[in-house]
């Protein structure tokens, strides 16, 4: 038996109380007199059920030089994560059982964080036939979630049949809206920025139109969808009205897109290119505005890491993607928190409890209760410091919001009972405790 | 100033101050010794990206004028071609001791991010980079319009009230978008000609008047009417029908011409597609100052080499 008691930290920002875990598992909440293997002092900080992420690209196998299962499973552990969802586009592609099975292993054999393959929507994500969706499902991976992201779904009949046949296996179709046709050779958001820059716009309609679609298909065949990275007023508006109507949809949008806009693309630093594209200040307030009111179900990173040469390049020869798991929380806490739009409670449920619901993570359900599994994150809520590459931990660099001061500081995370960070640090190697 | 990415980045004084010593370098290139010394001992690398014989030429021209060594690159042939990076290109002209890097690229932003990204201490001049800024165009365009409206010796002056158009393929034009800005600079005030297909999609922020067609445009009586080339590859992408309905909407025709006043002038910055976005007959006329524009390139590019040289001194 093995035991922990985290000390006096606000659970879910609300009155003081411990955390009592033993065997990985919650067992008492309130004033714990219990001796325990290990005590943390969590005095002045945040206690938070272990952060859970519906959208990362881990980029293994294929795309190791910028990073591994486990390289990304510690940044994800470092960002207060217990468990991540990494998405099908590696090389090759996540759309048999085995493929996603092998993600699923090299997660449990990494051990920082439950890694969650999604599965892919296409074979290959070409868009014509679909994947091994029902083996992938059946598989010891117990796939949930079928994405085609990095690539929208853009052909109507094959999304309808993706719908339909997932729902068979109780899964989710988690769609990247972007109707091809309207962004060919899209560079970033179609405003005037993108006027001023020459540079390929990417209207905001080609996102709204794939979701208007996609609602109005998942009730008539009466499936679930979720929607990936919403980033445009107009796609709130939709997903609002879907709502409104009854269309089972949830939706996500990305910490970048909640703090900054296409005004930053205009250094041409690829540092800001990313897929969807940073909208307008508009966009941002009624993204914010969309969380606050509940249309948008929660927060995922779309963390999306880089090597160094595919960033330190032209503006047209730069990747798509920013890296976002160590920051999430962060810019949560800037965006939503501290101009009042949601609570740490809210915080709780936009990144763990609705993600886990969604994908059907186990664990999620009761957040810091006993009985519950001992994801715990907990957070400095006092801190406020410049935002650095220095607080990466992840293999690659591509951070957008170097320079920045932003909030907050996860100082531990503990994963089923098992310390991933300590003291704000990621650990080297695991202990189980 | 160290670089000079875009014309947005000039102020007025600058700005005259460029044309004015454009006017030295008309002067200079009119002399018996057509050389100034200025850039002796000094490397002026060109590099092309993307094809362009006539302002490529045009550079070199200019750095000759003014006594540089000029090292040309241009992509085919070169390792550009075969795979090597922008960056890696641009540290191997540093290392080459390049003192001037003039870029061509068919990419927006190229400039200003080999400006910024510390691969070069060298001075960039922008020749042009994808649909973003062609700055040196802007400069000899406006350096001819004060030429002819105001005479060849007007020193210190913008383009104050002047009625500009501009007319065709906005939405692509790098040659647009740099004298957009120049010339709200310069005090004129500018009317961009275009189908709505062809104008970018939010323009209210440029200071320019938009009109739909070549024709509401000449009611207003303007100054200048400069074409921009079209690209033939723009019909079969939907941007506007055939050939035949560009230039009966947006054509330089000889009708239109015989509308503008007799002091108006008619601008393109060149190649031609002669009978598409202007007549033959009106390129070849009194009005057109398509080979002035180019004899003024040669000495626009030196006043801008001259001036960087300046800066560093």
């Amino acid at each position: 038996m093995t035991s922990l008691v985290v000390r006096g930290a606000s659970i879910l920002g609300g009155d003081a109380a411990d955390i009592h875990v033993v065997d990985g598992v919650i067992v008492g909440v309130g004033a714990i007199s219990a001796k325990a293997d290990r005590t943390i002092d969590a005095a002045g900080l945040i206690a938070l059920p272990g952060l859970v992420d519906l959208h990362t690209h881990l980029r293994e196998p294929g795309g190791e030089v910028s990073e591994t299962i486990l390289s990304g499973s510690r940044a994800a552990a470092a960002g207060g994560f217990t468990a991540v969802h990494a998405m099908a586009n590696t090389s090759p592609v996540a759309d048999t059982a085995t493929l996603v099975e092998r993600v699923f292993d090299q997660g449990v054999t990494a051990g920082f964080v439950e890694v969650r393959p999604i599965g892919a929507v296409t074979r290959n994500l070409d868009g014509e036939q679909l994947a091994d969706i029902g083996a992938m499902a059946h598989s010891r991976a117990r796939v949930t979630i079928f994405s085609d992201d990095g690539k929208c779904v853009g052909d109507s009949l094959l999304m309808r049949r993706a719908l339909e046949y997932v729902s068979t296996f109780g899964g989710v179709i988690a769609q990247h809206a972007q109707d091809p046709r309207l962004t060919l050779g899209a560079q970033m958001n179609e405003g005037s920025v993108s006027a001023e820059l020459g540079l390929q716009g990417w209207p905001a309609v080609a996102e709204d139109a794939i979701i208007a679609r996609d609602v109005l298909l998942a009730e008539s065949v009466g499936a679930r969808l979720h929607v990936c990275h919403v980033s445009t007023a107009g796609a709130v508006e939709v997903v609002r009205w879907a709502k409104r109507r009854g269309i089972d949809v949830t939706a996500e949008v990305t910490p970048h897109h909640l703090l900054l806009s296409d005004e930053n693309v205009l250094g041409y630093s690829p540092l800001f290119k990313v897929n969807p594209p940073l909208r307008t200040f508009e966009d941002v307030e009624a993204l914010r505005a969309g969380v606050a009111d509940g249309t948008i179900d929660i927060i995922a990173t779309d963390h999306a890491p880089h090597s160094a040469s595919a960033k330190d390049c032209t503006w047209a020869d730069a990747a798509f993607g920013m890296v976002g798991l160590e920051s999430a929380l962060s810019v949560v806490h800037a965006t939503l928190v501290n101009p009042g739009h949601v609570t740490w409670d809210g915080v709780a449920r936009l990144l763990s409890t609705t993600p886990a619901r969604i994908g059907r993570v186990e664990g999620y359900e009761q957040p810091l209760t006993p009985g519950s599994v001992a994801n715990i994150t907990l957070v400095d809520p006092s801190f406020l410091g410049e935002w650095g590459v220095d607080r990466l931990v992840g293999r690659s660099h591509n951070t957008p919001f170097g320079g920045l001061e932003l909030p907050g500081r996860v100082m531990s995370t503990i994963f089923r009972g098992t310390e991933t960070v300590i003291d704000g640090r990621i650990v080297d190697e695991l202990r189980t405790a | 100033m160290k670089h000079l990415i875009s014309t947005r980045d000039l102020s007025r004084a600058e700005a005259i101050g460029l044309l004015d010593t454009t006017a030295d370098m008309v002067d200079v290139r009119g002399r018996d010794v057509k050389k100034l010394p200025t850039l002796r001992g000094k490397t002026v690398a060109n590099v092309f990206f993307e094809d362009s014989t006539r302002t490529r030429l045009s550079f070199e021209a200019a750095a000759l004028a003014l006594s540089a060594d000029v090292s040309t690159l241009t992509a085919q042939g070169s390792s550009v071609s075969k795979g090597e990076s922008l960056k890696d290109t641009l540290q191997t002209l540093e290392a080459m001791g390049a003192d001037y890097i003039v870029l061509r690229h068919s990419h927006s932003g190229v400039a200003a991010t080999v400006a910024t990204s510390g691969w070069t201490d060298a001075h960039v001049v922008n020749a042009g980079d994808g649909t973003h800024e062609h700055p040196t165009q802007a400069l000899l365009d406006a350096f001819t319009m004060r030429s002819r409206l105001s005479g060849a010796t007007a020193r210190g002056a913008g383009l104050d009230g002047a009625n500009i158009v501009i007319v065709g393929d906005i939405a692509h034009s790098r040659v647009a978008r740099s004298n957009v800005w120049l010339l709200n600079t310069l005090g004129a005030s500018v009317t961009l000609a275009a189908p709505k297909t062809l104008l970018p999609k939010d323009i209210t922020e440029w200071g320019v008047s938009t009109a739909h067609t070549l024709d509401e445009a000449l009611d207003g009586d303007p100054d200048v009417v400069m074409t921009l080339r079209i690209q033939k590859e723009r019909m079969s992408s939907g941007y506007f029908p055939s050939e035949s309905e560009y230039s009966r909407f947006w054509g330089m025709t000889s009708n239109r011409s015989a509308r503008l006043k007799d002091t108006a002038i008619v601008m393109h910055p060149g190649p031609m597609n002669r009978g598409l976005e202007i007549a033959g007959d009106v390129a070849d006329s009194a009005r057109s100052t398509v080979t002035e524009q180019v004899r003024n390139g040669v000495a626009a590019r030196m006043a801008v080499l001259y001036t960087l040289t300046g800066a560093q001194s």
